[in-house]
């Protein structure tokens, strides 16, 4: 088992709350980790990204090679384009739909979804709606991680044990948001493949 | 037992804890912060009572080591590559006067300036001050280098760098931690002119230093850290050092055809290095950061070896190693299946919405550009260098840390009018106090900004030195009281702000303007925890 993934987004987003809860599970998992993080000037509002990558035998590089990444998780549209050099020819796109909109010359909308939509293998979804039906747009991260379930290559039960012991200590009913939002994510993705 | 997820940074701190440190010395910079907080937020250092309050800059840091050192307890001290330059003084004379307790100095290499404003590479710091370096690959040799280190420093007697890059600082994989050292007692060396470094004392510790260069470097090639790895295909000769093993090792997943020397230890190892050399046609150097070893193998002639790295074009001569870059070194360059689409633009970092240096910067800008148009603004680093970009474009100048107050001085004297540095509060404590002095020894008509957020933001929210206190500096420093004027930057406030602003230009003295409102983002966690 490999699976190189990149996550992206604005700072300040949290991408990195994706990346412990697959990293917890893969740790229990008992595969081999490195997850190379973005810590300093960018988290002010600039655009941020991790690498993070999940091997069943050692893995030498913290970075992904060009062209190797099998997965791009972002929480902004026009941030996932901007690791398409770094995507495998099979490799999928999930991405949150909403843009963050906080430059004076962020692209056209409508461009920016064709550009999205003319990629071979893209999950695009609406995260924020979605958390909130689910119960709160604080679980927004978590829904799109659920997006991802399909490509990760990783049993979902591992992935639910991991937010119940990263949530834990918030109590039971955080627990059953997140799990929620989890869930609907997931049932999004799959349906989106079919 | 079992492994834990650590940091590069984490793995020096956890390291550090577990060989013993009585201590760690330190000034948040990017890359190198999380080794101290790591540290502070340790169950360890209440027991062990482990000093780790962050100090006012890299060289009291490095100094109070030193001196932690000197009775003979085991002290870390921790800083980003340019903290290098300003502990420099005291670093390059504590390899002359050696020291006691064990000293690891962390110097964390930003190549490719992710949050950094040069490239500059801390081996040749080891190097000029006649040290052992060590350079860990991955997050396990981190931890492995600094627990082992200290007792090496306190075998040959002196500190010994840790270089880290960005890349590995903060990159999280699996760390396996050694059983925990007691923390050595007070003592004191044999030699208790050791540390008075006259002239006299001084020629003698250097010829020491000098003396202890060859057991340097038999050390490094006993090291586990440097590592002959053969290889059938004698054409090449690879050197690659730190992280640059694993690009290489990424390219090669079977192994890799060529004889490798991965090195983790320097001085470099001679021997090993000899045999490199005579056994293949042609080296090839892997380093991230600056041609170091490189320059080294290959001499200002270039008349022995062919040796290929940065200075002849296979890898650029900036920015940081990747495995794409190396890749491309060995002739197995990674195709792209996509291109970066022409409609992703650049999102560069910004002051956050409700940050109180949006509103000095506002009436700042405001005032000056209608109204006096001759002006020129010395910025400083911090959040505030951000006032740069859009929407300000405020400052013209971002050199080092403290550098606005005395480029402000430096031009005033010049003839420029006004003259205006801004400067943050942790920065203004840095090395900024110290120019204030010449600018009030001189009546500099000069206009200094210190916009106080009550942290030290950029970093990430640490403490700064002189929260509390600026007042009191500014006017012991000698600044007339009435010409220190503080103002809540908030938008109901600008016209006030303004009037003070007009009238402390328009005095041909000292004037310090304190613009103080906490930092959104601390009193945002603060609230957090509440
Ligand atoms: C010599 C040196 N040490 C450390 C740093 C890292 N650094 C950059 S900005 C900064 C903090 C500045 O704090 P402050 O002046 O209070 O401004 P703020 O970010 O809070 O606005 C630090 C520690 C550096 N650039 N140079």
């Amino acid at each position: 088992m490999k699976k190189d993934i990149i996550l992206s987004g604005v700072g300040g987003q949290g991408i990195l709350s994706i990346a412990t809860v697959i990293g917890k599970a893969a740790l229990k998992e008992g595969l081999y980790l490195k997850q190379a993080e973005v810590h300093g000037m960018s988290q002010r509002g600039g655009d941020v990204q991790s690498n993070l990558r999940l091997s069943d035998k050692p893995i030498a590089s913290d970075l992904i090679s060009i062209g190797k990444c099998d997965l791009i998780i972002s929480l902004e549209p026009m941030e996932a384009l901007r690791y398409l050099p770094y995507l495998s020819k099979d490799g999928w796109l999930v991405t949150s739909e909403t843009p963050l909109i906080n430059i004076p010359n962020y692209p056209d909308q409508t461009k920016l979804m064709d550009t999205i939509d003319k990629l071979p293998h893209k999950i695009v979804l609406d995260v924020d709606n979605v958390a909130k039906e689910v119960g709160s747009t604080r679980v927004a991260n978590i829904v799109l991680l659920g997006a991802t379930i399909p490509f990760l290559g990783m049993n979902y039960q591992l992935i639910q044990e991991s937010i119940k012991n990263i949530f834990q200590r918030k109590g039971d009913a955080i627990v059953e948001l997140n799990l929620k939002a989890l869930a609907a994510g997931k049932g999004i993705a799959e349906k989106l493949i079919q | 037992m079992s492994k834990q997820l650590l940091l590069g940074d984490e793995s020096i701190a956890q390291a550090a804890l577990d060989a013993g440190i009585s201590g760690v010395y330190a000034y948040p910079g990017t890359p190198s912060t999380e080794i101290t907080e790591y540290i502070q937020n340790s169950p360890l250092n209440g027991e062990r009572k482990i000093h780790n309050r962050w100090c006012t800059n890299e060289k009291t840091a490095m100094e109070a080591s030193l001196g932690m050192s000197f009775v003979g307890k085991r002290a870390l001290v921790c800083m980003k590559h340019v903290g290098m330059n300003v502990a420099a003084d005291s670093f390059i004379n504590s390899a002359v006067t050696g020291v006691n307790g064990g000293l690891i100095v962390v110097a964390a290499d930003d190549p490719s300036m992710h949050s950094s404003q040069n490239e500059q590479d801390s081996r040749f710091y080891g190097d000029f001050a006649l040290v052992p370096i060590f350079e860990p690959g991955n997050q396990q040799e981190a931890y492995d280098m600094t627990y082992g280190g200290f007792e090496f420093s306190e075998k040959i007697g002196e500190p010994v760098i840790m270089r880290m890059v960005t890349r590995l600082a903060h990159s999280r994989s699996g760390v396996e931690f050694k059983s925990l050292k007691p923390q050595n007692e007070v003592s004191f060396g044999e030699d208790p002119r050791q540390f008075v470094l006259l002239p006299a004392i001084a020629r003698k510790r250097y010829k020491i230093l000098l003396g202890k260069q060859e057991a340097m470097i038999k050390a490094s090639e006993e090291s586990i850290y440097n590592r002959y790895i053969d290889g059938p295909n004698k054409k090449l000769g690879i050197i690659a050092c730190g992280i640059g093993y694993n690009y290489l090792m990424e390219n090669n997943p079977n192994g890799c055809e060529y004889p490798v020397l991965k090195i983790g230890q320097y001085p470099l190892p001679k021997k090993q290095l000899m045999k490199l050399c005579n056994e293949c046609k042609e080296i090839l150097v892997i380093e991230d950061g600056q041609p170091f070893v490189e320059k080294k193998i290959q001499g200002y002639l270039s008349i022995g070896i062919k040796v290929r790295g940065r200075l002849d074009g296979t890898f650029p001569q900036d920015g940081e190693l990747t495995p794409d870059s190396v890749a491309k070194a060995l002739g197995k360059e990674n195709k792209r299946n996509f291109d970066m689409p022409d409609i992703v633009e650049m999102r560069p970092p910004a002051l956050c919405q409700g940050c109180g240096h949006r509103d000095m910067y506002t009436v700042l800008t405001e005032v000056l550009k209608k109204e006096y148009p001759s002006h020129k603004v010395f910025g400083d680093i911090g959040c505030y260098t951000l006032g740069a970009g859009a929407p300000f474009f405020a400052i013209n100048s971002c050199v080092d840390m403290g550098a606005s107050i005395t480029m402000a001085k430096g031009a005033a004297d010049g003839g420029l009018y006004p003259s205006v540095a801004v400067i943050g509060d942790s920065t203004f404590t840095h090395s900024g106090m110290t120019g204030l002095l010449d600018c009030v020894n001189e009546k500099a008509d000069v206009t200094i900004i210190i916009s106080d957020n009550e942290t030290t933001a950029m970093t990430g929210g640490q403490d700064s030195a002189g929260t509390g206190k600026i007042e009191a500096i500014c006017t012991g420093i000698g600044v007339d009281p009435k010409h220190i004027r503080v103002v809540i930057p908030l938008k109901k406030n600008y016209d006030e702000m303004k009037k003070i602003l007009r009238e402390e230009i328009q005095y041909h003295g000292v004037s310090v303007i304190i613009p103080r409102r906490e930092c959104i983002q601390t009193l945002a966690r603060k609230n957090r925890k509440k």
